[in-house]
């Protein structure tokens, strides 16, 4: 119900509002003196306070890094917890201006939501979770099997989607929250329980015993998890995109939190211009020339920021993977900067 | 100027712009949606309907499939909150009468457990209920694998409760035609003996002829091998029943919490109603020699029942309303599917559009039957 109200507070805001602002983004922003971004209702390792009211995760560190594009400070930023229906209609009114909250880039959504996507920040893709008690080791067993769902976009659709190619059928049962879905999971009320597989992971992770739970091997769809900006605003699309790369290309070059200084001493040419030491890049986005370094101290590069909210040392543990860079087997690559 | 003073006129006119104002600010919140929609090239109508849903839905009572139109899938939703709502109506009703009786009875111990339900009921908000009946059902009950067989062929488990299921192998047109002309022979055949009985003062066998009415036909039927039946006996699978009917733990803990406020509510609309007979009307027919439980059948409930239909009406569009709670515990409504249909064509505003207009529309629907059921049952003013 409450869902249901703030889809139609967000259709209200979307009828109400007299003129959506049209003016480029970045004025906007720098007008206000602070960045809005939408994130996840507390997901652990993707967007929650800590215990001083802090935004953590992943998802938040990527808007941290624009806002220190765009003012040299990452913490001229206001976090926006989003709901899962409201998101893109948070975005296309204008309460915030970028979204980053595990959203997967689809067509559909590019096409007839009035939104940009920047870069993929994280591959993520669709898995079913069981009890190891259960005996099955292929998401193919599960046929006439019960799976807990919350009620995502894709999650059902991939699921009904996945049942029709291997010719099974299967029980659905959607929760609204995600407590409620855990609870029924380990409860028993369902065989196994899907969602992407960094989620998973979480879930796996408050279980009371992780170890009894698997995992299973199939990924049964793609989930590109990626930020996005309002339609048509190219300026703010590129600073959202080269801020992204910029933490992809500092990983690829050894730049960190830690040596950003010394690295302005750098005689890579690569690393000059991302540093704004030589060439005018930033000058070309509307921004400070000292963009890039500004980005890469306040939040540290992709590597850093994904080991601080997801990797091996944290409660999700997850591997790199698909997230590794190009040049280590995985699918992360930033154009060059030039 | 003499028709600026005319009060009629000047009503007309405030009329007139009163409806003129919301016109034009409906036109202006339409013309201004549409607008910025074009702008933010967001698609907008209703063609999406027609698409491909392509999500399944655990509880249909229609026929319905992944493949089917999104259309058809708000329509399983809509089915299924009406499902949930008339049922808990009716059995909320029921009990509640019960329990607005028990309220007035002169035993302390029933009067006050009666009191105790009531106030617990109400004074909870539905949806901490429905987490309660919920985790109840999944905590009790033992998962699917260590299913509880009360009876050859009946389950129950977390996963609900699971019953073999009749249904007809043949002669299913001809078997439901004889069904409803039984319904419809015993209503006659009850009013028939029922004006008989006030024109002679002598009691008759109308019920009894009625009740044969209605099962008769179908055995001989059966009797004669024009129908016959089959059984889903449900099988254990690799991991849950399949075949038989399913009562799913959803459904049950969301009826549950709804048919539950449902009898608070009309108990203390029924003991209301109750109290507004006057004494009067007591004493008269306990000189009649009439025993309290047929005072309380005869005489007070049918002049009571004038009291209680309008509140009533409230309690029916609020249960019906509240079924969209069932969001919180995964059982697929209106809403829920309307969510999911939300999330996959992002067409917020016109799903949410049809959502309330059907639930207004149902709403009316309601306070309608209930209006003419009330006109029925009024006093007589002739």
């Amino acid at each position: 119900m409450k869902q249901g109200f703030l889809a139609i507070c967000a259709a209200a805001t979307a009828l109400l509002a007299a003129s959506v602002a049209q003016a480029g983004t970045l004025d906007t922003v720098k007008d206000r003196g602070k960045l809005v971004c939408g994130v996840s209702l507390a997901t652990p390792g993707f967007a929650a306070p800590d215990d001083k009211g802090r935004m953590q995760g992943f998802d938040a560190d990527i808007c941290r890094s624009v806002a220190a594009a765009v003012f040299g400070d990452g913490d001229k930023i206001e976090f926006v917890p989003t709901n899962i229906n409201t998101r893109f209609q948070a975005l296309q009114s204008g309460e915030i201006d970028m979204l980053s909250r595990q959203t997967t880039q689809t067509f559909s959504r590019e096409a007839s939501l009035g939104l940009d996507f920047g870069p993929t920040v994280f591959y993520d893709g669709q898995g079913l979770m069981v009890a190891k008690s259960l005996g099955v080791s292929s998401a193919k067993e599960l046929t006439d099997a019960a799976i807990c769902t919350l009620p995502g976009t894709t999650t059902a659709q991939n699921l009904s989607d996945f049942f029709r190619t291997i010719g099974g059928k299967f029980e659905l049962v959607v929760f609204e929250s995600p407590d409620e879905n855990r609870a029924a999971f380990f409860a028993g009320r369902c065989e196994a329980i899907s969602s992407d597989r960094s989620d998973l992971a979480s879930i796996r992770a408050v279980a009371n015993n992780p170890d009894d739970y698997l995992v299973l091997p199939e990924t049964i769809s793609k989930e590109p998890l990626a930020p996005a900006v309002r339609q048509n605003d190219s300026n703010w699309r590129d600073i959202m995109s080269w801020s992204v790369w910029l933490l992809m290309a500092a990983e690829e070059k050894g730049i960190t939190q830690a040596n950003v200084d010394e690295m302005l001493k750098s005689q890579d040419p690569d690393i000059q211009r991302m540093l704004g030491v030589t060439d005018e890049l930033g000058a070309m986005l509307g921004l400070d020339n000292k963009w890039g370094y500004n980005v890469i101290k306040a939040v540290g590069n992709y590597g850093e920021i994904f080991e601080r909210s997801l990797g091996e040392k944290t409660r999700l543990g997850l591997t790199r993977g698909p997230n590794a860079q190009w040049n280590a087997g995985g699918l992360v690559y930033a154009p060059p900067f030039r | 100027m003499s028709f600026l003073n005319d009060m009629r006129f000047r009503a007309f006119c405030y009329q007139i712009g009163a409806i003129g104002l919301v016109v034009a600010a409906a036109w202006t919140m339409f013309a201004t949606a549409s607008d910025n929609l074009a702008k933010q090239n967001i698609a907008t109508g209703f063609g999406f309907l027609a698409r491909q849903a392509g999500f399944v839905i655990s509880e249909t009572a229609i026929a319905y499939q992944p493949t089917d139109s999104i259309g058809r899938a708000i329509l399983v939703g809509i089915v299924n909150t009406v499902k949930v709502s008339l049922l808990a109506a009716i059995l909320g009703t029921v009990l509640g009468l019960f329990v607005g009786v028990a309220r007035m009875s002169r035993n302390p111990l029933l009067a006050r457990s009666a009191l105790a339900y009531v106030e617990v009921l109400r004074n909870v908000p539905l949806l901490l209920y429905l987490f309660l009946w919920y985790s109840l059902i999944i905590m009790v009950f033992p998962p699917v694998k260590q299913a509880l067989n009360i009876l050859p062929g009946v389950y129950l488990s977390n996963s609900g409760l699971v019953l073999p299921a009749v249904f007809l192998e043949s002669g299913a047109a001809i078997f439901a035609l004889l069904i409803c002309a039984g319904i419809a022979a015993a209503i006659l055949i009850r009013r028939i003996s029922q004006q008989r009985r006030v024109a002679t003062g002598k009691s008759n066998h109308g019920m009894a002829f009625a009740c044969l009415a209605l099962v008769l036909p179908p055995l001989i039927l059966w009797a004669l091998g024009l129908v016959s039946f089959g059984w889903d006996i449900p099988q254990a699978g690799r991991f849950r029943l399949t075949g038989g009917l399913h009562v799913r733990p959803e459904f049950v803990a969301l009826l549950f919490g709804l048919l539950l406020s449902v009898s608070a509510s009309v108990a203390e609309i029924v003991r209301a109603g109750i109290q507004a007979i006057g004494p009067g009307q007591w004493e008269a027919a306990a000189a009649l020699g009439l025993h309290r439980s047929r005072v309380m059948r005869l005489v007070v409930l049918p002049q009571a029942l004038r009291l209680i239909i309008p509140p009533l009406t409230n309690t029916y569009l609020t249960v019906f309303k509240n079924s969209s709670l069932a969001i919180a515990i995964g059982y697929p409504d209106l809403v829920m599917v309307s969510n999911t249909v939300m999330n996959q064509t992002g067409q917020a505003i016109e799903t949410i559009a049809i959502f309330m207009g059907v639930y207004l529309g149902l709403s009316i629907t309601i306070s309608l039957a209930m209006n003419w059921y009330n006109a029925r049952v009024a006093l007589k003013v002739r």
